[in-house]
């Protein structure tokens, strides 16, 4: 009833490839940024801005990265952690060892090493593809934990091993309170929402997903997979760097190389998935989810008043973690965002289906 | 000369272990064409049954009984898991694998508790030294590795004769080969999904009793599947012998590099070596040494 396109005609080319043609889309996005830009931060908690807000922004960038590389180019990856590492280290050196640097040309710089360290990890993707391609990235994984914990350069000599990032100064104001950095990863994000949406529908977005959908095939009618997937590495990596220099600087504030291991690339391709491959909408459903979910599991006792052991506790958690990413793929193996696809169809023709 | 095969018969015993648990991956992906990520967690989970029975009951006993466990695993997996995501990508039944692998953890801890549990199989522990007079000093070798890599070639052995000798194991290749062509000449698909999930976690409680005996079972035993993944990839996804020869690869470059390049470059090269290495390798053959040669058609 309210949701319907009659009526809505294009007139000009500027129309027929605008980002959002129907003018309800336009005007819900336009609605969530004002939440988020205005609302949000008048009234959120400092709870809900450290423990979710940021992490959900900053983790949305890194699963956008991710969606590149997997659900448009179909080059799996198990070494997201490892990049956003990368982009954490890459940053930290920077800000230590320049410090008139603006902080954020350092987060682009980091963004920029972490490409290139991406499309090295990438090489391999021209010979090996699918399952071999998914585990052989764990080697970067595993590299890279091995790199930031052993040369001590990295760390700038730290003797415990974790290193403390500078304040985020900028513009003459350091931005630390919680609202402020909440609206500065949110523009961010915002910004690369918009470039990696733009980015999908061009002419390196389709030969991305030429070569995911067959790569022989997409060879043949002249595209050259070298090209595709290593811009594909390239892209991703950069999208994935800035989010860990964001993870390390807005929200860690001091970390380690085990803030970044295996654990966190498995959780970030649980958000793709979840969210939905080839979607810049379900890289941020997927965030939500993957980062609401342990925390409604660790209240859910207290709520319900069950006395439990930590112990206990947190080996149920793993449990239904578990149980429930099986039943997500079962139910729908195409993600949040399809679920999101059949609810704005059913929408349009509601209230009479036929 | 002594060091250096000290050094590679060391790395020749732990490429058995790791082949131990590749050997599992290998063998769900032969027949059912998923990468079962929830190995390392059925290792650690085999390991926590048979541990814990054992303390009450004897050892035959308790191996029977979880084993038990194992297969009652297997169904659960088929039923609960694989017949609702038939058809699916190769990426979402990986996925899936992990879910499982999540659930396990933590339902092994739950029910069998997170502490360390020793298994004692009542060998000696004590290193022997032989050779002595062929070498200054001798070679040391662990009489329970050696034991390891007998019940490793045995299994191998058995498994290549069950895949190859018997109306089973013909029914496996043919659902490997192709699902669709199988379930139409009458092969039950389901069942034979059991049959090979029950044959890995056999193979998980096999490794995770060698492995068990030799760290204590512990959570870290999970983490031993990480260590296997390059295994496989070196060896082939699809290929048992593949799975044997990639682990010895391993375990030997794995012990060369730590001995003779860890110096050099810094240590704990152990963790990330095995990949370099697979990866170097699957750069000349994409499949994997013994991994079926695959063509792609337009």
């Amino acid at each position: 009833m309210f949701y319907r396109e009659n009526g809505q005609f294009k007139t000009s080319y500027a129309e027929d490839q605008a980002l959002l043609s129907i003018r309800q889309d336009r005007w819900f996005i336009w609605l969530v940024l004002v939440v988020a830009f205005v609302v949000v931060p008048l009234f959120a908690s400092e709870y809900l801005f450290k423990a979710i807000l940021i992490p959900f922004l900053i983790l949305a960038l890194a699963a956008i990265g991710l969606n590149l590389l997997v659900g448009y180019c179909g080059q799996i990856s198990l070494g997201t952690g490892a990049f956003m590492m990368v982009g954490a280290y890459s940053a930290y050196n920077l800000a230590v060892r320049v410090p008139d640097l603006n902080i954020l040309l350092v987060f682009v710089l980091a963004g920029l090493i972490t490409t290139v360290a991406g499309m090295l990890f990438g090489i391999p993707s021209l010979r090996i593809k699918g399952l071999y391609l998914a585990v052989a990235t764990l080697a970067a994984q595993f590299f890279m934990d091995w790199l930031f914990s052993r040369v001590k350069w990295f760390t700038n000599d730290s003797p415990s091993g974790s290193v403390t990032a500078p304040a985020i100064t900028f513009f003459g104001a350091t931005w630390d309170s919680p609202t402020e950095k909440y609206l500065l990863v949110l523009a961010i994000a915002v910004l690369f929402a918009l470039i990696a949406k733009n980015l999908v529908r061009s002419n390196i977005g389709r030969s991305w997903m030429a070569t995911r959908d067959m790569d022989v095939a997409a060879e043949i009618i002249g595209i050259r997979p070298v090209y595709a997937k290593l811009s594909a590495f390239a892209v991703s990596s950069f999208f994935v760097g800035i989010a860990g220099a964001l993870w390390a600087f807005v929200h860690l504030g001091s970390w380690e190389p085990l803030a970044f291991d295996i654990n966190r690339s498995f959780s970030m391709i649980f958000m793709v998935i979840i969210g939905g491959l080839g979607s810049i909408l379900g890289s941020f459903l997927g965030a939500a989810f993957i980062v609401v979910l342990p925390l409604l599991l660790n209240q859910v006792p207290h709520w319900l008043g069950i006395p439990i052991s930590t112990a206990t506790a947190s080996h149920l958690e793993f449990m239904i973690f578990g149980a429930l990413i099986i039943f997500f793929l079962i139910v729908e193996p195409h993600g949040l965002a399809r679920l999101w696809a059949i609810a704005k169809e059913k929408l349009r023709i509601w209230p009479f289906p036929h | 000369m002594g060091p250096l095969i000290e050094v590679v018969l060391g790395g020749l015993m732990a490429g058995v272990l790791y082949s131990l648990v590749a050997l599992g991956f290998v063998l769900i992906y032969k027949a059912s064409g998923v990468f079962n990520f929830a190995q390392g967690a059925m290792v650690l989970f085999a390991a926590l049954a048979f541990a814990r029975f054992s303390e009450k009951m004897p050892m035959p006993v308790a191996f029977v009984l979880a084993m038990g466990v194992m297969v009652l695993m297997a169904w659960l997996v088929e039923r609960l898991v694989l017949r609702s995501l038939v058809n699916q990508e190769g990426i979402i039944l990986f996925l899936a694998t992990f879910g499982i692998t999540y659930f396990i953890e933590g339902l092994g801890q739950l029910i069998f508790g997170s502490d360390i549990y020793p298994i004692d199989l009542g060998l000696p522990k004590e290193p022997k030294i032989i050779l002595e007079d062929t070498f200054q000093g001798g070679i040391l070798i662990n009489i329970d590795d050696l034991l390891a890599a007998a019940v490793a070639g045995a299994l191998v052995l058995s498994l290549a004769l069950f895949f190859q000798k018997t109306g089973t194991g013909r029914a496996l290749r043919a659902v490997a080969d192709d699902h669709q062509a199988a379930q139409s000449v009458g092969i039950p698909l389901n069942r034979i999904w059991v049959i090979v999930w029950s044959v890995s976690g056999f193979v998980a409680l096999v490794a995770g009793i060698v492995w068990g005996s030799k760290l204590g079972v512990q959570f870290s035993l999970a983490l031993v599947a990480l260590k296997a993944i390059p295994v496989v990839i070196l060896g082939g996804f699809t290929s048992v012998p593949g799975a044997i020869v990639g682990g010895l690869i391993i375990g030997v470059g794995e012990k060369l590099a730590e001995v003779y390049l860890g110096p050099i470059i810094g240590g704990g090269l152990e963790n990330w070596f095995a990949y370099g290495l697979a990866l170097v390798f699957l750069m000349v053959r994409p499949e994997g040494l013994f991994g079926e040669r695959h063509i792609d058609r337009v």
